[in-house]
């Protein structure tokens, strides 16, 4: 059965700086993948060499099990890759409902038509309001995306990376600067969502990684020091060393 | 041949001195405040008018002190009330005031002093000819520009890698916002950045308002290729905008004396083949076509090579 | 970028006003074209009408840009030259052929001229976005508009093109000599236009230019090429500009060079600033605003471009959004019933404002005569008040205007600000957020 993702050899240099050194990843499929790692370790980094931020050096990076090291984050994310984003990044002048609905829009055919009224489309309005109702947002449609609460916009941000129906799921701290009622809410709802497909997320919160993911990888100066089950990852003395530290989980 | 080659390259370099002039302090503030400043051009124009004016009053010196002290103030005051109010409102906005501004200083001069050019003289003390190659005489006073030009790059050079200043403004050029976290008090940087940019579009001006056109319609004739410049050399490259100056400096001078054209290699097409565009195409000359080489090097770049010979961002 | 155009809030959206207003609102648009030279019937007023016309086509078609994708261009007038100059072509060859096209399709020769030349040069042209696509529109505009003193035969040379309107085969009995006839056939394809053009609004491809414009990229990570976004967006831009410069070559039966250089270019990006960005009729307002400004300033004085430079300065600083934000955002004032609140704080501040702007224009009209040599004969006359311009008293009024209208003006409209803020409030505790 192909991994949803493989990275191989994968490596990132910026000049003469390697963030990234002889990354090997694999994510099967279906799986919820956690990557932790302390901070600078480049795991923003590894995101966006998966997604097509930027392209690595050398290496590869396959989805299903065909290459996509190389190609650009629009056409990634048509093979069926979606993913969040660190900063907030929505359309912040739409309201939540055109947020959600530009989200569907290339899931559900519609490519660049100009000569349809996207107000007559039965199939993407009730996509939209499927997916608002499943990020409990259906009462905020009307409400411009700057406008809402920040935790809010992180469900949001949420609902726009799962919208388009993409198989493979990549969360980029999803629940930074959450309150731990505003964290397990994420959690529940990542959980939810997520059902069936594969997830890889990045987190610095250990209750969510521990309580979430199948399998956690561990970056430590571009280099994936250990990978395993969180039972595995916890007794790891290398992760405690480099990065569990002294935390009691 | 030779004659024509060596007076070109001597204009062709005096040029490029000049457009560096103008580029330096463009790209300065442009890596530095994010705007690219549409009315660079009509500073220098206000540098020659004012240089024109006070030298009409007091004399040529004391104008090359005055003029560039003057429109420094002016270009500290635009920062100052202008730039800083729109800076909240995006770049967009910042970039429509300076090209607002352009057009009216462009109306301003020309309500003032007319739309007919000056008569800026070259001060006496340089009005002889410096040398003469072959039969050519070639003017003191295009070499006291070139000499002037010379001096304020070594000394924009000394300034940048051996003063504190220096050092800020070359971590702004790549880093604009770790400047400002580091403490500097950026608005009092930004009010003097762009002064001494537009003071040194002044100085070219007074200096080149006898030897080039005194005229209202300076600005909007060297804008854009000072923008062709800028893109070229790279945005935010220092020794791109060099490079980039003499590169357009020289292929400008040089065009503009050549008369080639395919009519010229080729011979004459049949001339029952009446007007069209063919035969203009055929017919032109590499001298009428001077003026828009700058904005074909601009299109080629853009698309080729957007960030520039020389540039580290692109936007 | 994107700042600016995305500042103003988009009205919401989910089920966009298909509501009364929305209907009256273009019925309203659609009678105005109508009835308009039915009001005013002098040639001049016709003449007049025609311009602003073709100029609101025009802004419509640069706000595609703009306001729709974020695209700051300083080269739209290329499109519209082309589309004027093979709509002159065309008209010629019609006529000299005896082709049995009448004048109301030969906008769309403009449009489709307009259309081609976007396609070729535009998949290069909208790579990047920002600034360099404003270099870049900057330098295909230089290009286009030099290149056309060179090409003489098909440009004209400095003379251009002529042609004559009346020589194509008549459509129901008109020949469009008349002026009358020429702003209807402007009237018609204005409002087919401007149709069409929110109806683009309207679908996938709009919906997707404004989502470029707010975050470009963003859009990447929800399956969207923006290069193929904006590329196609530049390409219906360019077929209405088209239209519109085809509409000008009739109207005035020439195209020259100036329909494609640097200040038409400017005189469209004004328009559509002035008005504003954000809203729909933001370049029609601005189409009537601009034009209307430059036939009748120009009449009062010789300086008339420098008050326009100024006047858009002034919206660049004070009001970005344009005269459509400033009118649209009293909308939840007049909603909620507030509006009275703040009017008191509007009168007040409008006296020292307009004496302000008094003491600025005897400023400049001084400056002016002094510069033309004819200070001594010169008579600046101010809402029918003659003021001596070499007259020191009109100095000190001019300079007392000035300077003290300036601090009262300011001190007025921080009165107005409160006011404004405790209606805001008041509004939205009624439950009006726009």
């Amino acid at each position: 059965m192909t991994n949803a993702i493989e990275i191989r050899a994968v490596e990132k240099a910026f000049g003469n700086v390697r963030i990234i050194q002889d990354l090997n990843l694999t994510v099967a499929k279906g799986e919820r993948h956690a990557i932790i790692g302390p901070n600078g370790a480049g795991k923003s980094t590894t995101f966006n060499l998966i997604s097509g931020h930027i392209t690595p050096t050398s290496g590869e990076i396959t989805l299903n099990g065909e290459r996509i090291s190389g190609l650009r984050p629009f056409e990634i994310n048509r093979r069926g890759l979606s993913r969040s984003f660190q900063v907030t990044n929505v359309f912040a002048k739409m309201t939540v409902w055109e947020n959600i609905r530009c989200a569907v829009l290339w899931a559900t055919g519609q490519r660049y038509a100009f000569w349809k009224n996207v107000d007559n489309l039965p199939e993407v309005r009730r996509r939209t309001a499927e997916i608002l109702e499943d990020i409990h947002l259906t009462h905020r449609r009307d409400v411009p995306a700057g406008l809402l609460t920040y935790a809010e916009q992180r469900e949001l941000e949420i609902g726009i990376t799962i919208a388009g129906g993409a198989n493979v799921i990549m969360l980029d701290e999803p629940t930074a600067g959450m309150s731990n009622t505003e964290t397990d809410r994420a959690v529940a709802l990542i959980r939810r969502l997520t059902e069936g497909r594969t997830l890889v997320i990045v987190e610095h919160d250990m209750s969510v990684v521990f309580g979430l993911a199948d399998r956690i990888s561990v970056l430590v100066y571009g280099n994936i020091i250990a990978s395993g089950t969180p039972e595995e990852i916890r007794g790891n003395p290398k992760v405690k060393e480099a990065y569990l530290g002294e935390e009691e989980h | 041949m030779l004659e024509l080659i060596v007076i070109s390259t001597l204009n062709g370099v005096l040029f490029g001195m000049l457009l560096f002039l103008l580029s330096s302090g463009l790209t300065v503030i442009f890596s530095m405040m994010g705007v690219l400043n549409f009315a660079h051009a009509s500073f220098y124009m206000l540098g020659a008018f004012f240089g024109y004016q006070i030298s009409r009053w007091v004399g040529f010196w004391p104008a090359l002190i005055l003029a560039p002290l003057l429109v420094g103030a002016l270009g500290m005051a635009v920062e100052r009330y202008g730039l800083r109010q729109t800076h909240k409102h995006g770049h967009v906005a910042e970039l429509l005031l300076t090209f607002g501004l352009a057009f009216a200083i462009e109306q301003v001069v020309q309500m003032i002093w007319g739309k007919l050019p000056m008569d800026y003289r070259v001060p006496e003390l340089l009005d002889f000819p410096a040398f003469t190659i072959f039969s050519t005489n070639y003017p003191a006073y295009k070499m006291f520009m070139l000499l002037v030009s010379v001096v304020i790059f070594i000394a924009l050079l000394i300034i940048l890698k051996r003063t504190r200043v220096g050092l800020i403004v070359q971590a702004a050029l790549t880093h604009p916002s770790m400047v400002a976290h580091l403490g500097h008090n950026v608005g009092r940087v930004f009010m003097l950045v762009f002064g001494v940019g537009t003071a040194l579009a002044a100085v070219a001006g007074v200096i080149a308002g006898p030897a080039l056109v005194t005229q209202s319609d300076m600005a909007a004739l060297l804008g854009p290729i000072l923008f062709v410049v800028v893109v070229v050399g790279g945005l935010g490259s220092l020794p791109g905008a060099f490079f980039a100056s003499l590169l357009i400096g020289l292929v400008q001078t040089f065009a503009v004396s050549m008369n080639g054209s395919l009519a010229s290699m080729f011979g004459p097409l049949d001339p029952s083949i009446g007007p069209s565009l063919l035969t203009d195409v055929w017919n032109v000359t590499i001298a009428q076509i001077a003026p828009i080489l700058p904005y074909v090097l601009l299109v080629l770049v853009l698309i080729v090579r957007p960030m520039g010979l020389m540039g580290t961002r692109e936007t | 970028m994107t700042e600016l155009t995305s500042r103003a809030p988009t009205p919401t959206d989910a089920a966009p006003g298909r509501n009364i207003g929305f209907y009256a609102a273009w019925g309203i648009f659609i009678l105005a074209v109508i009835l308009l030279p039915l009001i005013f019937r002098s040639g001049g007023s016709h003449t007049t009408f025609s311009l602003i016309g073709i100029a609101a086509i025009f802004a419509l078609s640069y706000n595609i840009l703009l306001g729709q994708t974020g695209l700051l261009s300083f080269g739209h007038a290329v499109y519209y030259g082309l589309g004027g100059f093979l709509a002159i072509h065309g008209m010629n060859a019609i006529a000299a052929h005896g082709l049995p096209v009448p004048l109301p399709f030969v906008p769309l020769i403009g449009g489709f001229a307009g259309l081609v030349f976007a396609v070729v040069i535009g998949w290069v042209s909208t790579q990047r976005a920002g600034t360099v696509f404003a270099m870049i529109s900057l330098g295909i505009g230089e290009l286009v508009a030099s290149s056309s003193l060179i090409l003489r035969s098909f440009f004209g040379g400095e003379a251009g093109i002529t042609t004559n309107r009346t020589d194509l085969p008549a459509l129901f009995g008109w020949n469009f000599g008349p002026q009358i006839q020429v702003y209807y056939l402007i009237g018609f394809w204005l409002v087919i236009s401007a149709i069409a053009m929110y109806a683009l609004t309207r679908t996938p491809l709009g919906r997707m230019c404004n989502a470029v414009r707010d975050n470009p990229e963003r859009v990447q990570f929800i399956g969207y090429d923006p290069h193929v976004i904006r590329y196609l967006s530049f390409c219906f831009a360019g077929f209405f500009a088209g239209i519109a410069g085809a509409l000008a070559a009739i109207n005035f039966e020439i195209a020259n060079a100036a329909y494609l250089g640097a200040v038409q270019s400017g005189v469209v990006l004004f328009a559509t600033f002035i008005g504003g960005v954000s809203y729909f009729f933001g370049p029609i307002l601005g189409a009537v605003v601009v034009t209307m400004l430059q036939l009748e300033l120009s009449d009062v004085t010789t300086v008339w471009q420098l008050y326009f430079g100024i006047i858009f300065i002034g919206i660049v600083m004070y009001a970005p959004g344009g005269l459509a934000s400033l009118l649209m955002m009293h909308r939840p004032l007049i909603r909620a019933g507030t509006l009275s609140a703040i009017l008191p704080a509007y009168l007040i501040a409008i006296v020292p404002t307009i004496l302000f702007a008094c003491g600025v224009i005897l400023t400049i009209e001084i400056l002016a005569a002094y510069s033309q040599g004819n200070a001594g004969s010169s008579t600046i006359r101010l809402f029918r008040i003659p003021f001596e311009a070499a007259n020191p008293m009109t100095w000190l009024v001019a300079a007392v205007l000035t300077i003290g209208g300036f601090f009262v003006a300011r001190m007025t409209w921080r009165g107005v600000t409160a006011a404004w803020d405790r209606a805001m409030m008041a509004a939205r505790e009624r439950g009006y957020h726009a």
